[in-house]
């Protein structure tokens, strides 16, 4: 099924100006804690060229880390499952939820899960699963995606939540403060981690010379599930790995920072042994990886460790909404992600952008996402998945750009129409430049008569 | 060939040519001239507050109060560490839940961020930093440290099965961005600093 275009599902969004400019303030307000967490550490910009290159350096040895990692795993008693898609992801956990006759299920925040549709799968399969992190946990009530990766439920307003818990938690009706609310969902969700037989996590970074894997989380739900349950299942993409434990300081430094602008998270858990009595299971996933890879215009992509600051600090997400994006990764890391996935159902993402560049300038990975976005343009023009009117208009434009006679004949045209038949640029269905701006006032002249005329005073 | 080895094979086929490692930056990074001050001016800015002690009288006190008031207290310093850490291993999360505080000696503290590196010989069970309503880190002074980078080299991630960096109470802002404090995990943490070996 073809998703809603991101224009058109923004188009959407942008109906309710005051609850766009709403979203549009909190996430950038959340940019500028980055920044000023990003300003307090001297050595910000050193950080991250060493990320950088400690990401580059590992895509380059891949293959190398990857096995070292399982073999210390499987040394530590882990026990490892590979998964090319999706698809074998969802059935070996499925087949590990069979077999072991489980029920009850807690998951933390893995956008990897979202990525293969985990919950719908077993849903699919009579199976459900408790989100524990708040956010994801109130999105889920809502049957609703995340529309961020870091937070979940940010296109949502406090009364939202509040009908929400109202419904499915019993809370007050109308009662919007926040401490009162997550208050209700700790209790909840206490009896669901206590009761809980397996919990499903994602992995932040994977170290090779361990075995061992690090989770961020600022709740605690990760730690309240992975600990209580029998069983646990953590679920990578196999770009999460990184060389040596000593590369984890220089990745938490930038997380958290990048992320909420906090120094750390509250807990960084270092899981690398299963504790007395418990399985520990990871899943290693490539579903489109080792393809990324392969494109040397975009395999840096793959450097990403998701902290969203591309997210926060674009004008296009922070103006269109998460879900305009239709993917589980939106933003502009996912715009480059996501037509890796499926280039026909989300050619329209690369263009969901201004190209300003803000997002590679606040990468901690120093990923060109901006340049990577322009590029994916012209490979989805290649591959023909750029609409016939966009492209006949860009053509057109290059035609007349081209010839300067011709450019300046139709100058005059245009400032002619502006002024004696402006309602064919009023119309907003001649015109969708005119939907959402205001035309000018044509001047008499253009700025190339001016400047001849003028140049010589 | 199995998942694993065509997996393998894909990235052998498609990775970009060897780059070297980068080496660390040493002599660029952040030291502070007093780690402790940085320690405690950290935790202030995310609504927490140092206290200092001599010894661990003091914890020992709150200890008992909570006690006489019939609640539950995971006391795992000092001397206590061996028997509580042996009675608390195999209790399952429905008994532990019950925990109103739980005290725990942390091995290294970071100025920059103030994280404290639990290990989970520490802990008695690893439900116990996470679970409790409360909960009360004692951190040596002298162990405290400037940057994660230090850190890292002081601490050992190769032999026990879990530990944690702990910066600070349990907290989400999922709902409008409002900072609550008390997600899942600790609703507060107190973290005394140690004089001198306690």
């Amino acid at each position: 099924m073809k998703p809603v275009p991101h224009a058109r599902a923004a188009g959407n969004f942008i109906k309710d100006e005051e609850r766009t400019n709403w979203h549009d303030d909190t996430l950038w307000f959340v940019r500028e804690k980055r920044d000023k967490a990003a300003h307090g550490i001297a050595e910000w910009e050193l950080l991250r060229e060493w990320a950088s290159q400690i990401k580059n350096h590992t895509l380059s040895c891949l293959d190398e880390y990857l096995l070292n990692f399982e073999k210390q795993a499987i040394a530590n008693g882990v026990k490892i499952h590979w998964a090319a898609d999706a698809a074998a992801h969802n059935q070996i956990i499925y087949s590990i939820i069979k077999e072991q006759k489980i029920s009850r299920i807690v998951k933390s925040k893995s956008m990897l899960t979202e990525e293969c549709g985990l919950n719908e799968f077993l849903h699919q399969q009579g199976i459900d699963t408790v989100d524990t992190d708040l956010g994801e946990r109130i999105v889920q009530f809502r049957d609703e995606p995340p529309s961020h990766i870091v937070l979940p439920a940010i296109h949502l307003k406090k009364q939202d939540v509040s009908e929400t818990f109202h419904i499915h938690l019993g809370t007050q009706k109308g009662n919007n403060d926040p401490q009162y609310l997550t208050e209700a969902a700790r209790g909840h969700l206490r009896e669901k981690f206590i009761a809980s037989e397996l919990a499903i996590t994602g992995v932040n970074f994977a170290v090779a010379e361990t075995g061992g894997f690090v989770v961020c989380t600022n709740e605690g739900n990760a730690d309240m599930g992975a600990h209580a349950a029998r069983i646990h299942i953590a679920c990578m993409g196999f770009e999460k790995i990184i060389p040596r434990t000593a590369d984890l300081a220089v990745f938490l430094r930038l997380l958290a920072r990048s992320a909420t602008g906090q120094p750390i998270t509250t807990y960084s858990s270092h899981f690398l042994k299963p504790r007395a009595g418990q399985e520990l299971h990871i899943v290693i996933v490539d579903n489109g990886r080792s393809r990324q890879l392969g494109r040397a215009d975009f395999r840096n992509s793959l450097k990403c460790i998701r902290c969203a600051a591309c997210f926060n600090t674009c004008p296009v997400y922070r103006r269109s909404g998460g879900h305009s994006y239709h993917t589980a990764v939106a933003g502009p890391i996912g715009s480059i992600l996501n037509p890796n996935l499926d280039m026909k159902a989300n050619a329209d993402l690369p263009f969901a952008s201004t190209l300003c560049g803000s997002c590679s300038n606040v990468c901690p990975v120093k990923i060109d996402i901006h340049e990577q976005l322009w590029k994916w343009r012209q490979e989805l023009a290649k591959e023909g998945y750029v609409a016939g009117s966009k492209k006949a208009g860009m053509k057109g434009m290059a035609f007349v750009l081209a010839r300067p006679g011709l450019y300046r004949f139709s100058g005059r045209m245009a400032r002619w129409f502006l002024r004696h038949l402006s309602f064919l640029f009023k119309s907003k269905k001649l015109n969708p430049w005119y939907r959402q701006r205001e035309m000018p006032a044509a001047p008499k002249h253009s700025f190339r008569n001016w400047y001849l005329k003028n140049k010589k005073k | 060939m199995s998942t694993r080895d065509q997996i393998l094979n894909a990235i052998r086929a498609n990775k970009p040519a060897v780059t070297t490692a980068p080496l660390s930056p040493a002599g660029q990074l952040t030291i502070y001239d007093d780690p402790v001050a940085k320690f405690t001016a950290t935790l202030e800015s995310i609504g927490g507050k140092v206290e200092w002690i001599n010894k661990l009288d003091t914890v020992k006190e709150i200890v008992h109060a909570e006690q006489a008031k019939g609640l539950m207290v995971a006391d795992l310093l000092g001397g206590h560490l061996q028997e509580s850490g042996a009675y608390f291993a195999d209790k399952p999360a429905d008994f532990l839940k019950d925990i109103q505080l739980s005290c725990l000696q942390a091995v290294i503290g970071v100025a920059e961020n103030v994280a404290v590196w639990i290990p989970e010989s520490a802990m008695g069970n690893r439900l116990i930093p996470f679970i409790c309503q409360h909960l009360i880190i004692i951190l040596q002074k002298d162990k405290i440290v400037s940057t994660m980078h230090q850190a890292y080299e002081q601490i050992n991630t190769f032999e026990e099965g879990f530990g944690v960096f702990l910066a600070g109470p349990s907290k989400t802002a999922d709902i409008e961005q409002s900072l609550v404090i008390g997600a899942h995990g600790a609703r507060s943490l107190r973290v005394f600093l140690l004089d001198q070996e306690g």
